[in-house]
């Protein structure tokens, strides 16, 4: 790892970017961000869309969250770089989203074990009581 | 003291109060409700004597003209004003309008008000004596005749209110209290009539006295109507000097006078059982006989004669309506008398008799003698009223047997009823010196003397002949009753026979039931006192014949006390000249022009007047007496005689004996048509009324279920086949996305949400 971080570090200084790489450091981009949460929800929505497990589904939410959470976070951070509006709202709202997360969690989970008592199951195809 | 006659009729209608009210409550005894009946009848006619003294004989100014009274009046109907549709329009004005005169036929209007007060004059003083008078005696007798019946509180109760509303009808001052009294008396007729309710016969017999009634009360009511519609009043005082302005209707001219007389006589016909109204009053004997004495002959029935003499200057101004009285008085005489003839129940016999006696009156007034009318009602009054208690003592010794044919012989067992019966029977027979001679004689003088209408022979020679009837039959009554042989023995003596059918103990009953007996004490003393009326009681009225052609006496002379009320149509005055004038020009030609008339045709001959009355006086003793001799011969010296007669004339005995079968014909042509008419009313009724709205309802029944069903199958399957229609269309399709596996939902929806991305972006782009 020292020899990772140190040969990168001379790489950056020997490109002669050393400078804008630190600064990228500092400063990261926040398109990257975004293609990463944009990654991590795609993620998560396949995994609502295609799992059958319950408990997976319910991870797959945790991802979609969580990916929102990123955003916020970028954006925050991104703001106050660019030092437009408020910096602080991304990260009170990714704390009230993890507050939520959590217990949208507690009540998802309750709810399973609920469904799992009366029907033996938590494959969500063979739950379609809504069916007409 | 007159000023006090307005107690006369409330007296007894407070001792009717008092015994109505609590008679039963308290159980009040005989003598207390005798005694309350008596002596409130004795106290209105003690007040009415001293009134009627210090009226006429207290040198008082008041004398003749009418008392009113003040005390104890009131503006009983305060009508406002009326509209004088009828009669003269007195002046047709001129008035003033835009300086031009201009003349309006004036229509007159005045303030209708009708006070309750009583009048005191002449013709109520009379009848306010008899009602009071006869009225007392024959309570009196009542108390003894109606003893240990059960309802004896009733029957004074109705008496008492009887008393009262022929008080009223006499004393009222105006017309529409004589209605009043008229329609009270017409009540208590139905309710004594019926007092044995429990009787169909009686029940019956009240209602068709009520019902035969109604009709003469009809024509009364318009006549009231058209008196108030051209007078615009109904005080006789005002009605009677306004009436005397009006034109003098003649023979053959028939204009307002004559249509007001003609409800009056229609009135009149119905309360005093005039042809063709007659029919009830027989029938009114189921009644107990005091009733039938003091409402059906002495009282109740004289209140048409009453109603005529009061109105008689609107009757003499119409001659038609003279002569039609007249002609119906003489044929109700002739007709009811032939019927007396062959009634074999003693009530019935009596019955008739004041039938044909009360035509005697209207006879009289026909010819325009009002007061020998007036005067034949007080006489009648005292022999009738003796005769019916004596038949009712005779009633009630043979132990309530009425049939004439079972009796016989009773001089014997009652002293007291024969020989006072004999008075009332020598008075009706016309026999100097009886009331009944005085009244009848002068009665038949009068028409044969009228000058107020033409047929005045005719008139004379039908009542002389009905005077006759009326003696035979009275003697046939009293041969059958009083004389002869006894034939109560002969028959089984039966309590439920067409009489009185109460069982009822008598004090007299523990002798021999079959044997009459005299009545007491309370019974005959009244009968006594009628008998004494009976006998001089005609006095008053004296023919001018006796008293050298003046009426003597002043004001005892009915003649004289009666004249004030009576419109002279020679004069135009109210009253009889003190001497006699020579006839106005105009009346003698009158008479002239109306044919022959019988007195002046024998006067002409015997060149004197009171000459030609003790003709006509003879001729009244003598058929009387060939009245009374025929029935002495018929049914005392050869009785098998009467029976032989009767067979050789039997069409016109059967026809008398079934009373001409009136009756049969007003239920043959009115009471069965009336039926008819109520069936075919109630067919009507029940078919085409009934059937309309019926058949309306099923027709709106009808519509309702066609509307049901259009709904229920038509629009309802309307909607139902568009939405089974919707349904198999569109459900496939619709339903297709519901398939209740959550993770198709969230598909849905990234989808929407990449669609909502989508179009951002292409929007924004």
């Amino acid at each position: 790892m020292i020899n990772l971080a140190s040969s990168l570090g001379l790489i950056l200084q020997e490109t002669g970017r050393a400078a804008t790489a630190l600064e990228s450091i500092k400063h990261p981009d926040l398109s990257k961000f975004l293609v990463i949460a944009a990654i991590l929800f795609i993620i998560g929505v396949a995994g609502v869309l295609t799992r059958r497990n319950l408990l997976v589904i319910f991870m797959s939410i945790e991802l979609i969250l969580n990916a929102a959470n990123l955003n916020f976070i970028a954006f925050s951070r991104y703001l106050q770089d660019t030092g437009r509006g408020d910096p602080l709202a991304g990260q009170i709202f990714t704390v009230f989203v993890i507050v939520v997360a959590a217990a949208e969690a507690a009540i998802g989970l309750g709810i399973v074990i609920a469904l799992y008592r009366n029907r033996e199951t938590i494959w969500v195809d063979e739950i379609d009581l809504m069916k007409w | 003291m007159y000023k006090y006659i307005w107690l006369v009729p409330l007296l007894p209608l407070a001792g009717a109060a008092v015994n109505g009210i609590f008679g039963r409550r308290f159980r009040f005894s005989e003598s207390l409700i005798g005694g309350i009946a008596v002596g409130t009848v004795a106290l209105s006619f003690l007040i009415s004597l001293t009134a009627v003294y210090s009226y006429g004989f207290g040198g008082v100014a008041q004398w003749p003209a009418p008392y009113v009274t003040t005390q104890a009046a009131f503006n009983w109907i305060p009508a406002g004003a009326v509209k004088q549709s009828l009669g003269q329009v007195e002046n047709a004005g001129t008035i003033t309008v835009a300086n031009q005169a201009v003349t309006v036929a004036n229509p007159r209007t005045s303030l209708l008000n009708i006070e309750w007060s009583y009048q005191l004059d002449p013709l109520s003083s009379v009848f306010m004596l008899i009602v009071t008078g006869v009225g007392l005696c024959i309570f009196v007798f009542a108390t003894g005749y109606m003893h240990g019946e059960t309802g004896f509180y009733r029957f004074f109760a109705y008496m008492g209110l009887f008393m009262f509303s022929m008080l009223v009808l006499v004393m009222g001052s105006n017309f529409v209290m004589m209605f009043v009294g008229w329609e009270g008396v017409g009540l208590c007729s139905y309710l004594l009539i019926g007092y044995y309710f429990n009787r169909e016969e009686a029940a019956n017999a009240s209602r068709k006295a009520f019902i035969t009634n109604r009709v003469g009360d009809f024509g009364f009511m318009l006549a009231i109507f058209a008196v108030i519609a051209t007078f615009g009043t109904a005080q006789y005082t005002s009605v009677v000097t306004q009436a005397a302005s009006y034109p003098v209707e003649t023979l053959g001219h028939w204009g307002l006078m004559s249509w007001i007389a003609l409800g009056l006589m229609i009135g009149a016909c119905g309360k005093s059982a005039q042809f063709p109204l007659h029919v009830w009053l027989p029938d009114a004997m189921a009644g107990p006989t005091p009733v039938s004495a003091l409402i059906h002959a002495a009282t109740m029935v004289t209140a048409g004669l009453y109603m005529l003499t009061r109105t008689n200057v609107i009757f003499q101004h119409s001659q038609t309506m003279m002569l039609v009285v007249a002609l119906v008085g003489a044929f109700t005489a002739i007709f009811a008398a032939t019927i007396g003839i062959t009634q074999n129940d003693i009530k019935k016999v009596l019955a008739y008799s004041t039938v044909s006696q009360l035509g005697f009156m209207f006879l009289a007034c026909g010819v325009g003698a009002f007061v020998i009318g007036i005067f034949h009602v007080m006489t009648h009054a005292f022999f009738k009223a003796l005769m019916f208690l004596g038949a009712g003592s005779v009633i009630h010794g043979m132990h309530h047997e009425q049939d004439m044919r079972k009796m016989g012989g009773l001089s014997k067992y009652m002293k007291y009823t024969y020989w006072t019966f004999l008075a009332g029977w020598l008075a009706i027979c016309g026999i100097i010196p009886f009331s009944g001679f005085w009244s009848k004689d002068e009665i038949l003088w009068n028409a044969a003397s009228t000058t107020a209408i033409p047929l005045g022979w005719l008139v004379w020679l039908v009542g002389t002949i009905a005077a006759t009837c009326t003696a035979f039959y009275m003697t046939r009554l009293m041969a059958m009753t009083f004389w002869g042989e006894e034939r109560f023995r002969q028959h089984e003596h039966s309590m439920d026979h067409e009489g009185h059918a109460q069982k009822i103990e008598h004090p007299t009953a523990h002798h021999d039931p079959h044997v009459p007996h005299e009545s007491p004490k309370s019974m005959w003393v009244p009968l006594v006192v009628l008998a004494i009326l009976a006998t001089i009681g005609g006095f008053v009225g004296i023919s001018t014949a006796f008293t050298g052609g003046k009426e003597v006496g002043g004001r005892v002379n009915i003649v004289n006390w009666l004249n004030p009320v009576i419109w002279n149509k020679e004069t135009g005055q109210f009253g009889k000249p003190e001497e006699r004038l020579p006839p106005a020009e105009g009346a003698r030609e009158l008479s002239h022009e109306e044919g022959f008339n019988l007195a002046h045709s024998i006067e002409a001959r015997l060149g004197s007047e009171t000459a030609t009355e003790w003709v006509f006086i003879l001729i009244s003793l003598i058929v009387a007496g060939i009245g009374i001799a025929l029935g002495l011969l018929f049914y005392l010296k050869s009785p098998q005689l009467a029976d032989i007669w009767a067979a050789r004339l039997a069409p016109l005995y059967k026809a008398s004996y079934n009373k001409y079968w009136i009756d049969e014909f007003y239920g043959l042509a009115i009471t069965r048509r009336t039926m008819d008419l109520a069936r075919g009313v109630f067919a009507f009724d029940s078919k085409v009324i009934d059937g309309g709205v019926n058949g309306s309802a099923w027709l709106t029944r009808l519509t309702s279920t066609i509307t049901g069903l259009t709904d229920k199958y038509f629009v309802d399957g309307l909607v139902n086949a568009i939405a089974n229609f919707v349904i198999r269309l569109a459900s496939p399709i619709v339903r297709s996305a519901q398939t209740g596996l959550t993770q198709n939902y969230a598909l849905m929806m990234v989808i929407g949400l990449l669609l909502a991305v989508a179009l951002y972006f292409i929007r924004s782009s």
